[in-house]
C-alpha cells in the first residue's frame, strides 16, 4: 500500500518537474482524463448526448409534422420518404420518435433536477442540523415503505383532470408527471447527501471555518456543497435514466401523456395493438427508450469512478 | 434477538397506520365521486341517499378509521367465522364500488396468479444470479466478467415492458412457440397441460427473472469481490485449503450475508414490477386488478391493494434486519 503512494508521489512530482510548461490542470480536466479510460462510460456519453442532440435538433431538420395524417401514405414500411415507416394514419414514425424523444427527455431531466434539489435539500439540512436529523430521516424512511409504482399510477389518474383544468391537457400532464416522478425518487439521494455531510462536518477545515465564525449558511455554501458534488453528480446521473423509465412505464400502462402527445412510453403502448401485422413500429420506441437508459446507466458508473479521487490518483 | 424483532414488530405499527393515512389522504383529496359510475338515470336525492349510505358525507378522519376498521376488523372477523364456524357479530365487509362484491375476496382470488409468476421469477432469478456473481468476481475482469456486466446492465436498463413485448414478438408472433397470454383458468392435470402450463410461463418468468438477475448479480459480485480480498482467506490458502473449498465454502457463506438481505430487501419491489408484467402478458394477479380498480374509479380496491403493497414492503425491510443480524454475528441489535 504504502509503496504505491510513493510510486504516485514520485510521478506526480516527476511529471510536474518536467512538465512545469505544460497546460495548467484542473479537476475538471483530471475528471475528464479518468472518464475516458471507462470505454462503456465513453460511449455511453457519445450516444446519450447524440440522442439529446437528435431530439432537440432533428425537428428542424425533419420537418415533418409528428402530427400530420396522410391516409394514403398508411403502414408502409421503411423508405427514404419516411426512414422509420409511418403509422396507422399515415402519420411519420421518425417525426413522432422525435418528437416523442422530446418529451420523454424533458421529463427525464426535469423530474431528475427536482428530485435532486429535493434530495440535497433534505440531506444537507439533515446531516448539518442535529435537531432535524432524526425527524428527516424518519420522513425519508416513511417515503421508502411506500409502493412507488401503485402510487404513482393513483396519483396521474386521480390528478390528471383538475391540473389539465387550469394548465392545459399538455402543460398539465407534464406539470403532473415531473412533479410525481420527482417527488417520489429523492431519497436514495437524500441518504447519500447525509451520510456524506455528516462524515464531512467532522474534518478540520469544517472546524476551522466554525472557529472564524462561519455562518450556517455560508458554511453549507461554502464548504459542504462543493464537497459533496461528486454523489449528487452520479445520483443525478441515475435519476436520468429512473426517471425516463418510470415515466414510460405509466405511459406504457396508459396513464401518462395523451395519446396525441407521444412521448417514447406511450408510442410503444400504441404500438402493441399492430404487433403481429407492424412489428417495427414497437420496436423504434422501446429501442429508443432503452438505448438511452442504458448509456445513462454507463455514464453513471464512469462518473463515479472518475469522481472519486481515491480511483483518479491511480 | 427475539426482543429486538418484537419491538421492530410494534414499531411497524405506526409506520403501516401512517402510510395508510397517506395513501388514503392522497385518494380523498382527488376529486372522485363514488357514483360517477352509475347509470345518469338515477335522480339525484337518491344519489345523495348511495353517497351517504357508502359514508362519504363523514368527516374524513371517520371515513378513514370505518375504513380501517374494516379492513382489520371486519375481515378477519369473517374469516375466522367462515373457518372455524364462529359466530362473531360481524359489520358491513368492504365492497368494491365495481364488482359489488367484497374487496377481499376479489384479493384473495388473485394473489395465486400473482405469487405465482413473481415467485418463479425471483427464484430464477436467484439461480442465475448467484453463480454468475461469483464467477464474475473470481474471474475479475476476464471476458466473462466483462460479458456478464455487460448483460447485468442491460437487464436493469432495458425496461420490463419492452424485453417482455421484445420477448412476445419474437417466440409467439414469428416462431409461435410460446402462447403471448397467461391463461389462468388453464388446470393442470395431465403432462401435456403441465407441459402447456410450462410454456405460458416462460415467458413471463424469464423478463421478470433476467431483470432480478441483473440486479442481484451485481451484489454478489460486489460481496464477493470484498470477501476475496480478505485475511482469512489468505489465511485458508496458506494452511492449504482447497482453492473449491475456498471460493465456494469460505468466501460463499461470508458474501450471501448482504445478498440474502438484498434479496428480501428487493422482493416487495419486485410485486411492483410484476404489475407491468402481469399487464404485458395479460396474467390476471394484483397488478391487474390494481389497474383496473383505478381506470373504473374503484376507491376501496385501489385503497386495499396499494396499502397491501405498503405492508409487504414494511414486512420485508423487517425481515431483511432480522435476518442481517441472524446472519452476521457481528451485528446483533441486543
Amino acid at each position: 500500500m504504502t509503496d504505491r503512494a510513493v510510486k504516485v508521489d514520485e510521478a506526480a512530482v516527476a511529471e510536474r518537474l518536467t512538465g512545469l510548461n505544460k497546460k495548467h490542470r484542473s479537476l475538471v480536466g483530471d475528471v475528464w482524463d479518468q472518464y475516458k479510460t471507462h470505454k462503456g462510460a465513453l460511449i455511453g456519453a457519445i450516444v446519450f448526448f447524440g440522442i439529446l442532440i437528435a431530439v432537440l435538433i432533428g425537428p428542424f431538420i425533419w420537418t415533418i409534422d409528428p402530427s400530420f395524417v396522410d391516409i394514403r401514405s398508411r403502414n408502409q414500411g421503411v423508405s427514404l420518404a419516411h426512414p422509420f415507416g409511418t403509422d396507422q394514419l399515415g402519420r411519420d414514425l421518425l417525426a413522432r420518435i422525435l418528437s416523442g424523444g422530446q418529451v420523454s427527455m424533458a421529463v427525464g431531466l426535469t423530474a431528475m433536477l427536482l428530485a435532486v434539489l429535493l434530495g440535497t435539500l433534505i440531506g444537507v439540512v439533515a446531516g448539518f442540523f442535529q435537531k432535524l436529523d432524526g425527524p428527516l430521516m424518519r420522513f425519508t424512511d416513511l417515503f421508502l415503505a411506500l409502493p412507488l409504482l401503485p402510487l404513482l399510477l393513483v396519483i396521474v389518474t386521480l390528478f390528471r383532470e383538475p391540473l389539465a383544468a387550469s394548465f392545459g391537457p399538455e402543460g398539465g400532464i407534464f406539470i403532473l408527471m415531473v412533479s410525481a416522478i420527482g417527488i417520489t425518487s429523492w431519497m436514495q439521494t437524500a441518504r447519500i447527501v447525509r451520510g456524506d455531510v455528516l462524515a464531512l462536518k467532522e474534518r478540520e477545515f469544517v472546524l476551522a471555518a466554525r472557529s472564524i465564525g462561519t455562518p450556517p449558511r455560508r458554511m453549507i455554501t461554502r464548504h459542504i456543497l462543493p464537497n459533496v458534488l461528486s454523489p449528487i453528480l452520479v445520483s443525478a446521473t441515475l435519476g436520468i435514466a429512473n426517471a425516463i423509465i418510470t415515466e414510460s412505464a405509466l405511459s406504457f400502462l396508459g396513464l401518462g401523456f395523451p395519446p396525441d402527445f407521444p412521448t417514447w412510453g406511450r408510442l410503444l403502448f400504441d404500438a402493441i395493438d399492430y404487433m403481429p401485422q407492424y412489428p417495427m413500429w414497437v420496436v423504434w420506441p422501446g429501442l429508443a427508450i432503452s438505448l438511452t437508459v442504458l448509456s445513462v446507466n454507463y455514464m453513471g458508473d464512469g462518473l463515479r469512478d472518475a469522481l472519486d479521487p481515491r480511483i483518479r490518483g491511480r | 434477538m427475539l426482543n429486538y424483532t418484537i419491538r421492530r414488530l410494534i414499531l411497524a405499527v405506526p409506520t403501516m397506520l401512517f402510510i395508510s393515512f397517506v395513501i388514503f389522504a392522497i385518494i380523498k383529496l382527488s376529486p372522485s365521486d363514488p357514483t360517477a359510475g352509475l347509470p345518469l338515470t338515477i335522480p339525484p336525492e337518491v344519489r345523495e341517499k348511495i353517497r351517504e349510505a357508502l359514508g362519504f358525507n363523514e368527516p374524513f378522519i371517520v371515513q378513514f378509521f370505518l375504513w380501517l376498521k374494516q379492513l382489520v376488523v371486519t375481515e378477519p372477523l369473517y374469516w375466522m367465522n367462515q373457518k372455524f364456524g364462529t359466530e362473531f357479530e360481524i359489520g358491513q365487509r368492504m365492497i368494491s364500488y365495481q364488482t359489488r362484491s367484497p374487496v377481499l375476496d376479489l384479493i384473495v382470488q388473485r394473489i395465486p396468479q400473482t405469487l405465482w409468476v413473481v415467485g418463479t421469477s425471483y427464484i430464477v432469478g436467484i439461480i442465475i444470479a448467484v453463480p454468475l456473481g461469483i464467477i464474475s468476481a473470481y474471474k475479475q475482469y476476464s471476458v466473462f466478467d466483462q460479458i456478464g456486466t455487460f448483460i447485468s446492465m442491460i437487464g436493469f436498463s432495458v425496461p420490463t415492458f419492452f424485453t417482455g413485448v421484445l420477448l412476445i414478438l419474437i417466440f409467439s408472433v414469428n416462431l409461435g412457440w410460446f402462447p403471448s397470454i397467461y391463461d389462468t383458468t388453464h388446470v393442470v392435470d395431465s403432462w401435456g397441460s403441465f407441459w402447456y402450463q410450462i410454456k405460458q410461463m416462460i415467458m413471463p418468468v424469464m423478463v421478470l427473472g433476467l431483470f432480478n438477475a441483473a440486479q442481484i448479480s451485481r451484489y454478489m459480485r460486489a460481496s464477493m469481490l470484498d470477501n476475496l480480498t480478505q485475511d482469512y482467506v489468505r489465511t485458508a490458502r496458506a494452511k492449504g485449503v482447497k482453492e473449491q473449498t475456498v471460493v465456494l465454502v469460505h468466501v460463499l457463506r461470508n458474501s450471501m450475508i448482504p445478498v440474502v438481505t438484498v434479496i428480501a430487501l428487493n422482493l416487495p419491489s419486485v410485486f411492483g414490477g410484476a404489475l407491468i408484467t402481469e399487464q404485458v402478458f395479460q396474467v390476471n394477479g394484483l397488478g391487474q386488478l390494481l389497474i383496473l380498480a383505478i381506470q373504473g374509479g374503484d376507491v376501496p380496491m385501489v385503497q386495499t391493494v396499494t396499502v397491501i403493497f405498503a405492508v409487504l414492503i414494511v414486512l420485508f425491510n423487517l425481515i431483511a434486519d432480522v435476518l442481517y443480524g441472524m446472519l452476521d454475528p457481528r451485528i446483533r441489535y441486543d
